[in-house]
């Protein structure tokens, strides 16, 4: 319908290279899966330094935990939650070719992701009020002088995660943006839809890291407080 | 001409798997509260891995992807496994040991 057909009459659902539009979009389907395991591999360094610091100081990761806001944190992990279901709602208008369904979709998916990420700054924001940020005036409370470093590795961790995580959905904003305008425009068809698909691939990865970060950093030890 | 049948997954069940990632949220929040002793790390990362099943088979399609993609999925979580088990193999079993000369 949409998909534009070039002159030698290839059209975006199927380049010259391929056999049929099946199995290019299984090709594409199969390099975004490559794409987000070597994304696992990464994150997953950073969950293997978070579990073995948090293995050699326990208790004091569950103090350290304990100063982060749980209320904000899980209704932060609703709001990502919902972006996720408001994504694969646009995928699914992608698939039957609604052009109206899928810009609606993934507005409010970019909306719902810009609240996360507005949650996000106001948490660090109050961490740099409270003095949680590693550093020369890092204090956390109820901690003895010698056990301060050790606290900081848990706030080190808690930066270098949930910031790299808040650039991933940093870039995936972006990549909604241009699949907004592009669908505007007509870009995108049941027969082609594959940009969508994929950007929902990396935008429920996203938040399956999330889905992990939230238990780990803001749920040690809560009952001992 | 249309071989390539997609797999379009009904409203309802979307709405279902979303309630369900919701309950597990709370869930895992309200069981942080409890003392499980060492069992809580154990709770929080089963809840987690459901929800990451969830998402993945249902939101990201892999129950309708191909075998190859499939593959791929499950051979990618085993490296992730090898990194995390033999570390942490190493870190437990250190003491066990005595090394010579130290």
């Amino acid at each position: 319908m949409a998909s534009e057909v070039h002159a030698d009459g290839e059209s975006l659902a199927l380049r010259e290279q391929f056999d049929t539009a099946a199995q290019q979009k299984d090709a594409s389907t199969l390099g975004m899966w490559i794409f987000l395991i070597t994304e696992v591999m990464f994150f997953g360094g950073m969950f293997l330094a978070y579990t073995v610091y948090r293995r050699t100081y326990p208790e004091i990761f569950a103090i350290a935990s304990s100063s982060l806001n749980v209320y904000i944190g899980a209704a932060n992990t609703v709001v990502l939650l919902c972006s996720s279901f408001t994504m694969v709602m646009a995928v699914r208008a992608a698939q039957l070719g609604r052009t109206k369904g899928i810009v609606l979709f993934l507005i409010l998916t970019l909306l719902l992701g810009g609240v996360f990420l507005g949650v996000k700054a106001y948490e660090w924001n109050e961490k740099f009020q409270e003095h949680h940020i590693p550093g020369p005036s890092f204090h956390l409370e109820g901690l003895a002088p010698d056990q301060q470093g050790h606290a900081q590795l848990f706030f080190s961790l808690y930066f270098a995660m949930t910031g790299l995580h808040a650039l991933h959905m940093v870039i995936g904003a972006g990549l909604l943006g241009v699949l907004i305008w592009q669908a505007r425009r007509g870009r995108f068809s049941a027969e082609y839809m594959t940009p969508v698909d994929l950007t929902g691939l990396y935008w429920h990865f996203v938040d399956i890291i999330w889905i992990f970060l939230f238990p780990l950093l803001y749920l040690i030890d809560r009952h001992l407080k | 001409m249309p071989e390539h049948t997609e797999h379009v997954d009904s409203v309802r069940t979307y709405a279902l798997v979303f309630a369900a990632l919701i309950f597990l949220t709370v869930a895992t929040t309200a069981v942080a509260f409890v003392d499980l002793g060492a069992f809580s790390v154990v709770a929080a990362l089963v809840i987690a891995t459901c929800k990451m099943l969830l998402v993945a088979l249902f939101f990201m399609h892999v129950r309708h992807s191909t075998k190859l993609t499939r593959l791929v999925v499950l051979g990618g979580l085993l490296w992730l496994v090898i990194l995390l088990l033999l570390t942490l193999g190493d870190m437990m079993t250190r003491g066990w040991v005595g090394v010579p000369g130290r």
